[in-house]
């Protein structure tokens, strides 16, 4: 397997491709949220339906889904804000529908579209906030201090929240679910209408949270790029339906075309040499099809079939360059995007997802996929 | 499910948790912000004005009248509650007791009529309810808290009253009228708080604060104006007075009474009538002038003693907490029920 792929994710990232851990695996930690066969039904339309999901500290995860998919009501479910209609749920070892005080004690939740008083400032508001968590007053001073020197807003702190831009109210926002020093986090589409500036230091600020305080991150987005830029796991929901889960590449196998790509940079000074070098490209076992770039420095796209025999490619294109005499530039596998891979997920036709629907079995999810 | 995986009941002893308190009395928390949010709010100061202004008039006529009697008054009993229950000869309605009742609903609904849906357009709701509360709490916290203002606002409002007929007129309150004066300013309150239940009721069923402020003072307008017409009109229309004899004319007489009562208002002006004016009974009219106050006590001599009022209105009072409590509980499940999301 392409296991080079993963080295965009930094931070603790599970080391077992299996999404689903069993009793079997004592090495893993007990999962701060888990949900079993979790379903909600409004009427006749069913918002969540028969949910499988678990979420371990220091790890963020990503609930990826259209508009409207049942991630909002998920979330509202595990903070125990919204009964579920059958299954169960578990959130720092506490079911929210029957210790909702309890959980969320040690869940800080931040909501689609946050709100604060306009009339208090953002240190008024986090004090609210740090009252109802029961914080002594000395407590809450210094927790409201931290998070707020956190998330960047010290300087502001004390002017009327509705003077604060669209980005500061998130941060604020960030800031109102870290007051209570939380274990989970749980944020609803936190990067929705904020700047590309603003989406990075929130960002950011979440990966350095999950590594400083080794808190487990829940978030929700229907911005794929970003899901894919900060989340070690995935979850991609379709109506309702939990259709994947894992890492950009565990998705990308589960649901990509079965093909890898690899980039390959070359020097290529005459036309001969781009002729070699398709040729040379081109005959190596497993490649697809070769996207040329022509003369001169050149970005070269090598499609691999099948995907696993990705890491096998780019050592016989390394080899090829040396014997072929080609000068090589770069060599680096694609990592699948998170588009590409949502697209193909959602538009999966139904058989596939009675695949998917047997993890929860427990089975993993790699060996329903013939390689 | 598998039979492999861990029941979610075992995880707890598992993993080690840190000791969290979870606190009790988030309605504290709450109506505290409230009623600061409250005190510190523009409506609350020009609602402090206005009414202060609007309390001024009925008192300068009410005044007016105790001066110009001054020689026939020094004998009248219970003078001091005069001061709220006379008013103006030329304008009947410019009296302290009326104006209260007229515009105490204001008050309550000023209040409650934005206090839940006004959380949900701004988007705090979800971020409060996510707070380690109960979901009752954030309801009860704001009852609470606007049942403070109110009774700040009743108390600075009447005491201003009483300070003015102390200082500027020299008629000191007995015992009893003090006595009286303090359970009408409770009746008050319990009045207020049903406006104030039912502005609360009206923000958790509407969505928009201005959609419930347009039903709450409708409604308000509505039964301050035509309701005791509409109501008297549906009780002529029910129970017409057609009995040949005195104990049906009685009956009759009575159910029309009783559709009236169904106006909160009804109720609160009978148990004022009563609590302020020592002479009266429930079926009389609040007197109109100093004079028309002596003529009542020479017919009725004797003084009804504060106990015996109380009983008096006792049944009017305990409808009216009812009232009150009926409707908090119904904004209270309606508000449990609601979905969080919007």
């Amino acid at each position: 397997m392409s296991e080079g792929v993963a080295a965009t994710e930094p931070g603790p990232a599970p080391s077992a491709p299996v999404p689903e851990p069993t009793a079997l695996d004592p090495d893993r930690p007990e999962p701060v949220i888990r949900t079993r066969r979790l379903t909600k039904r409004y009427g006749d339309l069913t918002a969540v339906s028969k949910l499988d999901l678990a979420v371990y500290p220091g790890e963020i995860f990503g609930l990826l889904g259209q508009n409207g998919a049942g991630k909002t009501t998920t979330i509202l479910m595990l903070l125990g804000l919204s009964e579920p209609t059958s299954g169960e749920a578990s959130v720092v070892g506490l079911d929210p529908a029957w210790e909702p005080r309890e959980v969320k004690r040690r869940v800080g939740y931040l909501p689609d579209a946050v709100g604060f008083y306009g009339g208090l400032t953002g240190r008024e508001n986090l004090r609210y906030t740090a009252r109802l968590n029961g914080l002594r007053r000395d407590e809450a001073e210094s927790a409201i201090d931290e998070v707020l020197e956190q998330v960047g807003l010290t300087d502001r702190a004390n002017d009327p929240v509705e003077q604060y831009s669209r980005g500061m109210r998130q941060r604020l926002g960030i800031a109102d679910a870290l007051v209570k020093s939380p274990d989970v986090l749980i944020l609803d589409e936190p990067t929705t209408s904020i700047d590309p500036l603003g989406v990075i230091e929130i960002l950011d600020l979440l990966r350095k949270l999950v590594n400083d305080r080794g808190l487990a991150i829940m978030l929700s987005s229907h911005l794929l790029s970003q899901v894919q830029s900060v989340c070690d796991r995935i979850g991609i929901f379709a109506a309702g339906r939990l259709i994947g889960v894992g890492t950009v590449d565990e998705l990308a196998r589960q649901f990509g075309d079965g093909t890898a790509v690899i980039e390959v940079g070359l020097e290529l000074p005459t036309q001969a040499d781009v002729d070699r070098a398709a040729a040379a490209l081109g005959a190596i076992p497993a490649v697809d099809s070769v996207e040329a770039a022509g003369l001169g420095n050149g970005t070269w796209r090598v499609h691999v079939r099948p995907a696993s025999a990705e890491a096998r490619v780019r050592q016989d294109i390394l080899v090829a360059a040396v014997d072929h005499g080609l000068r090589l530039t770069a060599l680096r596998p694609v990592v699948p995007s998170l588009d590409e891979i949502y697209r193909l997920a959602v538009e999966r036709p139904i058989v596939k997802r009675g695949g998917v629907k047997r993890r929860g079995t427990g089975r993993p999810v790699g060996e329903k996929r013939p390689e | 499910m598998s039979a492999t995986t861990v029941p979610v009941a075992t995880e707890e002893t598992a993993k080690p948790r840190r000791e969290l308190r979870v606190p009790h009395g988030g309605w504290r928390v709450i109506a505290a912000k409230e009623l600061g949010d409250d005190l510190l709010s523009v409506r609350f100061i020009v609602l402090l004005i206005v009414l202060g202004l609007a309390a001024l008039v009925p008192l300068y006529a009410a005044a007016d009248q105790i001066r110009a009697h001054a020689t026939q008054a020094s004998g009248t009993p219970a003078i001091f509650l005069a001061l709220f229950i006379l008013s103006s000869p030329d304008y009947s309605f410019l009296q302290v007791a009326s104006f209260v009742s007229i515009v105490a609903p204001l008050l309550g609904l000023a209040f409650a009529f934005d206090a839940i849906n006004g959380e949900r357009s701004e988007g705090t709701l979800p971020r409060l309810l996510a707070q380690p509360i109960y979901r009752d709490d954030v309801i009860n916290g704001k009852f609470a808290a606007g049942l403070a203002v109110i009774g700040i606002v009743l108390v600075a409002i009447i005491g201003i009253i009483a300070g003015f007929g102390i200082f500027r007129l020299g008629i000191v309150p007995a015992p009893e009228e003090i006595l009286r004066l303090v359970s009408w300013i409770l009746v008050t309150f319990v009045y207020v708080g049903l406006w104030l239940a039912f502005g609360l009721l009206l923000s958790v069923l509407f969505r928009r604060a201005a959609t419930s402020a347009l039903i709450g003072f409708g409604v308000w307008f509505l039964f301050t104006t035509f309701g005791p017409f509409i109501l008297d009109a549906i009780g002529k229309a029910l129970s017409p007075l057609t009995g040949s004899t005195t104990n049906e004319l009685i009956g009759q007489a009575q159910t029309q009474q009783l559709i009236s009562r169904l106006l909160p208002g009804q109720l609160y002006s009978e148990v004022t009538s009563v609590l302020l004016n020592p002479t009266n009974n429930p079926q009389a009219t609040l007197p109109g002038s100093l004079g028309q106050a002596q003529q009542a006590q020479q017919q009725i001599p004797t003084l009804l003693a504060f106990d015996q009022s109380v009983l008096l209105v006792w049944p009017q009072v305990v409808v009216l907490v009812a009232m009150t409590v009926a409707c908090f509980a119904l904004a209270y499940v309606a508000f449990m029920r609601q979905e969080v999301r919007a």
